[in-house]
């Protein structure tokens, strides 16, 4: 046999020995959470084949003989095999997956991909500045914190989305302002004079949050452009660019860095990303067509 | 002849006829020996059943865009260089499928594809810039987080015998890639075509203990060194016989602070996005999936085949294509080639085939794109500031 | 004369780098105000002759839009400046601006302002430089708004 390399061992911790496998899941609930946003509860068939994940991750989910799409993780770490996914009905295999139903099976792939750095908030404060569904992949990451509360110092939640109608994990949000030591900012695009709070981009809460730049993390999910100007925001209040963090979203087919189709630069961003140190990609966020 | 081991590095002469006992014993120990044959204008690799199948006293020239065959004047088995397959068709097959599912009541079945007879491959005639885009292709699906297991499989039991290239061809540059012409490791086996007064023989020199144990079983002399120097020799005209060059000194640097050079929108102009370029380049490794059911619903298939970065729906993501011209397309390709590949692999995505130069319906060179904007480095779109000026 | 808002005008982020002989005369045209829940603070189309410095609350710019009734496309709050109409002729507001809480806040009185500023244009110029800098935000910021990022295509 001739080998130019060696072969080094395959990953198979948390992951089926053939990664391009499925496992069935069955669906708990189907959640509608606003709009056009629903969220999906599953438990791994095979009680043994369960796996926990760091908050960040995603899997590929699969609607039977319809197809997979990547869709990160957004329940508690901590109540894994269960595991939630939130997201739009964007193409033919979300619109699918909203028509399942309690009782039917579906297929996961996963967990993938990089993490949000919660370790790293210890002895820090935390930002955590999150854009209409980009709050999903960030949730693991506060269930996260908030169950290690003591290790971090302040926790700073920014949230905006378009409408009030559109805020994700509403009733939540609410629990978590009573119940924990953090500060919630939310904000809308734009409401009826009936809203009660903040509107505006969510960039014009971050000069005067609560927050230290000078000792903090900061974890950024959105839609591109956002993330590009809370960043921007994040930087000139001072917080370090090695200590801010984005989720970057392309297409992908296998996520597990093989088709080729998520690469973003010189990153793959189902194995490289999809959360990012910001100056890993700051040379080609915002550059066209990339 | 002698009937002594063959050791890693010895260098044997085996005489023309009696190569034929070398794929004979390849076959003898079960393996499905490929080799380039002619077919419809062009050598392709496929099934070899003897020496008779090599496309003996052929030739190819190969320009932009162009690719003819020429007979030679002499008997060659080997004197062409490279066609439009290349060996990942063997090792990463085009149309794959992955598993099959079947529903059984409320409850889902997946089935893996079974290894029905683990694959044994002899590919016959690898060159040297192959060697180097086989080992490439380890790196994505051997090297990194996860392993492709059909890869892995199919790559395992694979008998490589390398061919050192008599010529270059009109689209050959490894040599600026430093993949060429001379096959230094990877390979069982690595033969060396020579004439030399009425003679027809290859020099073998043996690369791995079973290449030792395969050649030991053909007619064999030692080599010599007027043998060896006659190789030597030949390799050195060929690395001085190059059809094109590639200056490859800082191009990661260089394609990543070019991003808005002119000379993409001049490729544009002919780029036809028909993404011939990645289906014959030995290294692009892309594909997507397709997940298909019966009538009935019941069954469902995943298949996997080639895809190319030049489609448009490549990067397509809720609500349209990242790289929606063919302006990006192509600067995605060829950036990616060069340069980006360098940091997710640690070596140039590129072996300098020249494969993509030759099937490119309009000629497009990679090595003249790269040459463009080298000489007019972070050159921008030309601002003349006295234009309006009253 | 020291009046009693000069601490509180030379301690705040909006009048940082500010000479001490400004800060007088800006203090000399400034008053605590305070204001309920749901209070009109303004009407679109009424003279603006005040700006504000929000200490403490959240008010609500907002537009009439027929079948829409009133829209808020902005809140303004603590430590946040409301209004540069007063700097522009023909110095009217252009939105209404309505209380969602209790608020506090400093206000300003523009025409005295105005006619400070013609008379000391490095006083001028230091106001229009701070005003300039609110604006630009303001655009940046509706700018985001209008590329309504979380629609469909987000």
């Amino acid at each position: 046999m001739a080998t130019m390399l060696e072969q080094p061992e395959a990953v198979t911790a948390d992951l089926t020995p053939d990664p391009m496998l499925p496992m069935p899941y069955r669906i708990q609930r189907v959640k509608q959470e606003t709009d056009d946003t629903f969220t999906l509860e599953i438990l791994p068939e095979d009680s043994g084949k369960g796996f926990s994940f760091a908050p960040g991750q995603f899997n590929m989910l699969y609607v039977f003989g319809v197809g997979e799409v990547p869709i990160s993780i957004s329940s508690d770490p901590d109540d894994a095999p269960l595991l939630k996914h939130t997201t739009r009905v964007v193409g033919t295999v979300t619109k699918a997956m909203r028509q399942l139903k309690r009782g039917e099976i579906m297929g996961i792939r996963g967990p993938f991909g990089s993490h949000w750095p919660v370790e790293e908030a210890t002895g820090r404060d935390v930002v955590i500045a999150a854009g209409g569904i980009g709050l999903a992949p960030l949730r693991p990451a506060l269930y996260r914190l908030m169950a290690e509360r003591e290790k971090c110092r302040k926790i700073v939640l920014l949230y905006g989305t378009r409408t009030p109608e559109d805020i994700l994990y509403r009733q939540e949000l609410e629990q978590w302002r009573g119940k924990f030591d953090l500060e919630i900012q939310v904000t809308v695009d734009r409401a009826a004079s009936s809203w009660r709070g903040n509107v505006g981009v969510v960039t014009t809460m971050i000069p005067r949050a609560p927050f230290d730049p000078t000792n903090t993390v900061a974890m950024v999910c959105g839609p591109e452009v956002m993330m590009r100007f809370t960043v921007m925001e994040l930087l000139k209040r001072g917080v370090a660019p090695e200590r801010t963090y984005l989720s970057a979203e392309r297409n992908m087919k296998c996520g597990i860095g093989f088709c080729g189709h998520c690469q973003y630069g010189p990153t793959f961003i189902c194995k490289d990303g999809p959360v990012f140190a910001f100056p890993r990609i700051a040379a080609i966020l915002g550059r066209s067509e990339i | 002849m002698t009937a002594e081991p063959l050791h890693v590095g010895d260098t044997v002469v085996i005489e023309k006829e009696n190569l034929e006992q070398l794929l004979q014993a390849l076959a003898t120990r079960g393996y499905e020996v490929l080799g380039p044959t002619l077919r419809e204008g062009a050598i392709v690799y496929d099934r070899l059943t003897s020496t008779e199948d090599l496309p003996a006293g052929w030739t190819d020239e190969q320009a932009g865009g162009k690719y003819r065959l020429k007979r030679r004047k002499d008997n060659a088995l080997f004197g062409y260089v490279v066609g439009p397959h290349s060996w990942k068709k063997f090792l990463h097959p085009p149309l794959q499928r992955l598993w099959q599912a079947a529903r059984n009541g409320k409850g889902l079945r997946i089935l893996p594809e079974e290894e029905r007879s683990k694959p044994k491959y002899a590919f016959i005639g690898v060159r040297a810039c192959e060697l180097h885009a086989i080992a490439i292709q380890d790196k994505v699906f051997l090297e990194g987080q996860f392993v492709d297991p059909g890869y892995k499989a199919r790559r395992e039991n694979l008998f490589l015998v390398a061919v050192n290239c008599g010529q270059a061809g009109g689209n050959c540059f490894c040599a600026s890639m430093k993949t060429g012409p001379k096959a230094t490791s990877g390979f069982d086996l690595a033969l060396t075509e020579l004439a030399q007064d009425g003679r027809h023989y290859f020099l073998a020199e043996v690369g791995t203990v079973s290449g030792g144990e395969v050649l030991s079983e053909a007619p064999h002399q030692p080599a010599d060194d007027t043998d060896r120097q006659h190789a030597a020799r030949l390799l050195d005209h060929t690395t001085r016989h190059m059809g094109r060059r590639l200056d490859t000194r800082g191009i990661k640097e260089l394609l990543y602070r070019n991003y808005e050079h002119p000379q993409w929108d001049s490729v544009t102009e002919r780029c036809l996005s028909c993404a011939n370029c990645t289906m014959v380049c030995p290294t692009c490794f892309c594909t997507t999936v397709e997940d298909v059911t019966d009538l009935t619903g019941q069954h469902a298939e995943r298949w996997r085949r080639w895809d190319s970065c030049f489609t448009v729906d490549f990067s397509y993501i809720h609500g349209g294509s990242v790289r929606a011209t063919p302006r990006s397309r192509y600067r995605q390709w060829m950036t990616h080639k060069l340069a980006t590949w360098i940091d997710q692999f640690g070596v140039s995505g590129c072996v300098g085939c020249g494969r993509c130069i030759t099937w490119c319906p309009v000629g497009i060179d990679i090595t003249v794109e790269t040459g463009a904007i080298r000489e007019s480095d972070s050159a921008k779109v030309p601002v003349d500031h006295n234009k309006d000026a009253p | 004369m020291i009046h009693t808002l000069e601490p509180i005008l030379r301690d705040h982020p909006f009048f940082q780098g500010m000479e001490d002989r400004h800060i007088q005369l800006i203090a000399g045209c400034s008053m605590n105000v305070r204001f309920e829940a749901g209070q009109v603070i303004f009407h679109e189309g009424d003279p603006a002759d005040h700006f504000y410095l929000i200490r403490e609350g959240l008010v609500s710019v907002q537009f009439v839009i027929p079948h829409d009734g009133l829209t808020t496309v902005q809140t303004v709050g603590g430590g946040e400046v409301l209004g540069w109409s007063w700097l522009f002729a023909p110095y009217r507001w252009h939105f209404d601006a309505r209380t969602q809480q209790p608020t506090h806040a400093l206000a300003f009185d523009g025409k005295c302002l105005r006619a400070k500023c013609d008379e000391d244009h490095d006083l001028g110029y230091e106001i229009y430089k701070r005003f300039m800098q609110i604006v630009t935000e303001r655009l940046e910021s509706t700018r985001l708004q209008l590329l309504d990022m979380y629609g469909n295509h987000a």
